[in-house]
C-alpha cells in the first residue's frame, strides 16, 4: 500500500477553520473533497476533526426539546425493517488515490480520463454540484505549473510525487492552502510526475499570455 | 444537578433563524455535572451495543427517546422545516440502527456519533451536494477498542461538553452559528480558544492503537 498513514511525513495540514467547517457540514463540496481526502491520509487532522465533531455533539446534546409526533418511533421502526444492509466502501489495497477521490473518479489512478492542457500538464475535472472547481492535475517531473492566481481560496493536495513552490516542499498527503493574494509557481520534483487534487472556488487566472488565450478552450 | 434551560423555540425572521434570548441569565449559571454526563454516555454506549449485537428494540426505543428530539432540534436550527426535520430525523435514527457496528466508543461519545450522522443527513437534505467522506477506520474482526481508551475518552468528552456549555454566552453563540451553518470557513477565525487539547490527543492515541492493530 503506497500510503503510510503514520503521517509523520505529512507536514502541511488543513487549517482549523477548514476542519471546523467540515465538522459542521458547511464546507463547499470541492473543499470538502480535499478535506475528506487529507483526513483519510492524516491521523493528526482526523483527531482534530473528531474533536470538532465532539463540540457538535455537545451542542446537540444540549439542544432544546422539540415536539415529536406520537407515531415517530413506530414509523422509524417500520423504516428500519425495510432498510437494506449497509455495504462498506471497497477500496483496492494497492491504491494511489484516497477513497473520497476514488468515489469521484469511479476508480483508481488508471481510470482517470486525462486531458492534455499544454506543456505536458494534464488535468481531469471532477464534477462537483456547487460552484467549487475540483480537478486532478498531473505535472511532469521537473516541470512547472503555469503561473497563476485565483479568485478565492485554493487548496492543493498532493497524491503522488511532490512539488515545490514559494511555500516549501509538498509531498504525498500535504495540502497547500493558498489565498487569493498568492501568486505561486509550483514545480514538480525531478524523478516522478506529480499528481495532485486542486480545488478553487473560482476559475484560475494565468499570468502568461498564451495560457490566458487558451484558457477558455481548456477550461482551467 | 442539571440546570433546566429556557426552551424558547427558534424563530424565523427575514435574516435567517434567531434564537431569541434563550441562553441569557440561565446560561451563565449553568454548571454541568461531569459524573452525570459520563454515566449518561456509558448508558447510551451500552444501548448502542445492544442494538449492534442483538437488534434490541427496547434499547433502540430508549436511544430514540433521548436523541430523536435533539436531532430534530439541530436540523430545524440548521434551517430545515419541521416536516423535513422529521423526515431527516427518522433517517438519522435508521442509520444509528444500521451502522451501530461502526460506532467506536474509544474515539467518540454517543452524542458525537449521532451528531455526525445528523450532520451528514443535513448536508444531504439541505445542501443537495455530494458529500465527500473520509475512509473509515473500522475495527477488524479480532481487534476491539482499547478499554483504557474508552474510559479516558468518555472523561475527556464530558470535560469538553462541560467546557462548551459553560462558555461565556457570546462565544457560545458564535460556535452555535458555526454549527448551524451561519458562519463560513473564512469567518471562523473569530472563533478562538476552544478547549480541544486533551480530547484531541486522546483521539489521536486511540487512532494510533487502531493503526497498530490493523497492522
Amino acid at each position: 500500500m503506497p500510503w503510510d498513514n503514520d503521517m509523520s511525513d505529512v507536514k502541511h495540514h488543513l487549517t482549523e477553520a477548514l476542519l471546523m467547517s467540515y465538522a459542521a457540514g458547511t464546507l463547499d463540496e470541492g473543499y470538502a473533497l480535499v478535506a475528506a481526502s487529507h483526513i483519510s491520509l492524516c491521523d493528526a487532522c482526523r483527531a482534530e476533526l473528531q474533536s470538532y465533531e465532539a463540540v457538535g455533539g455537545s451542542l446537540m446534546d444540549d439542544a432544546d426539546a422539540v415536539h415529536m409526533s406520537e407515531d415517530a418511533l413506530e414509523a422509524t421502526m417500520a423504516l428500519i425493517d425495510a432498510a437494506p444492509a449497509v455495504r462498506p466502501r471497497v477500496l483496492k489495497s494497492d491504491r494511489v488515490l484516497p477513497g473520497p477521490v476514488q468515489d469521484y473518479v469511479g476508480g483508481d489512478l488508471s481510470d482517470v480520463r486525462w486531458r492534455a492542457v499544454g506543456g505536458g500538464v494534464r488535468q481531469a475535472v471532477l464534477k462537483t454540484g456547487d460552484k467549487s472547481m475540483a480537478r486532478l492535475l498531473s505535472i511532469p517531473a521537473g516541470a512547472a505549473m503555469p503561473d497563476h492566481s485565483h479568485g478565492g481560496l485554493e487548496l492543493t493536495l498532493v497524491l503522488k510525487g511532490a512539488f515545490r513552490d514559494e511555500d516549501g516542499r509538498f509531498g504525498p498527503g500535504d495540502v497547500e492552502v493558498a489565498t487569493e493574494h498568492v501568486h505561486h509557481t509550483p514545480i514538480a520534483e525531478e524523478g516522478e510526475d506529480c499528481i495532485c487534487l486542486a480545488v478553487t472556488d473560482a476559475p484560475l487566472r494565468f499570468k502568461g499570455l498564451i495560457p490566458r488565450i487558451a484558457q477558455p478552450f481548456i477550461g482551467i | 444537578m442539571l440546570t433546566t434551560y429556557a426552551t424558547e423555540r427558534p424563530t424565523k425572521h427575514a435574516g435567517g433563524i434567531g434564537y431569541g434570548r434563550r441562553m441569557i441569565s440561565v446560561r451563565n449559571e449553568t454548571r454541568v455535572d461531569m459524573e452525570e454526563k459520563v454515566a449518561a454516555n456509558d448508558n447510551w454506549v451500552a444501548m448502542i451495543g445492544k442494538v449492534r449485537d442483538s437488534k434490541d428494540r427496547a434499547a433502540f426505543a430508549a436511544l430514540f427517546q433521548h436523541f430523536a428530539p435533539r436531532v430534530k432540534s439541530f436540523l430545524m436550527k440548521s434551517g430545515a422545516s419541521e416536516s423535513l426535520a422529521d423526515e431527516c430525523m427518522q433517517d438519522v435514527m435508521v442509520t444509528l440502527w444500521t451502522k451501530a457496528h461502526l460506532f467506536d466508543a474509544s474515539r467518540a461519545s454517543a452524542s458525537t456519533w449521532v451528531f455526525t450522522i445528523a450532520r451528514n443527513k443535513k448536508i444531504d437534505a439541505l445542501r443537495k451536494m455530494r458529500r465527500p467522506e473520509p475512509e473509515d477506520l473500522v475495527w477488524g474482526p479480532e481487534a476491539e477498542p482499547d478499554a483504557a481508551d474508552v474510559v479516558t475518552l468518555r472523561q475527556e468528552s464530558a470535560k469538553l461538553t462541560k467546557a462548551i456549555l459553560e462558555l461565556p454566552q457570546k462565544q457560545r453563540e458564535l460556535i452555535e452559528r458555526v454549527y448551524f451553518g451561519e458562519l463560513s470557513h473564512s469567518e471562523i477565525a473569530k472563533v478562538t480558544g476552544l478547549p480541544l487539547g486533551t480530547i484531541k490527543s486522546r483521539i489521536r492515541l486511540a487512532l494510533e492503537r487502531l493503526r497498530h492493530a490493523m497492522g
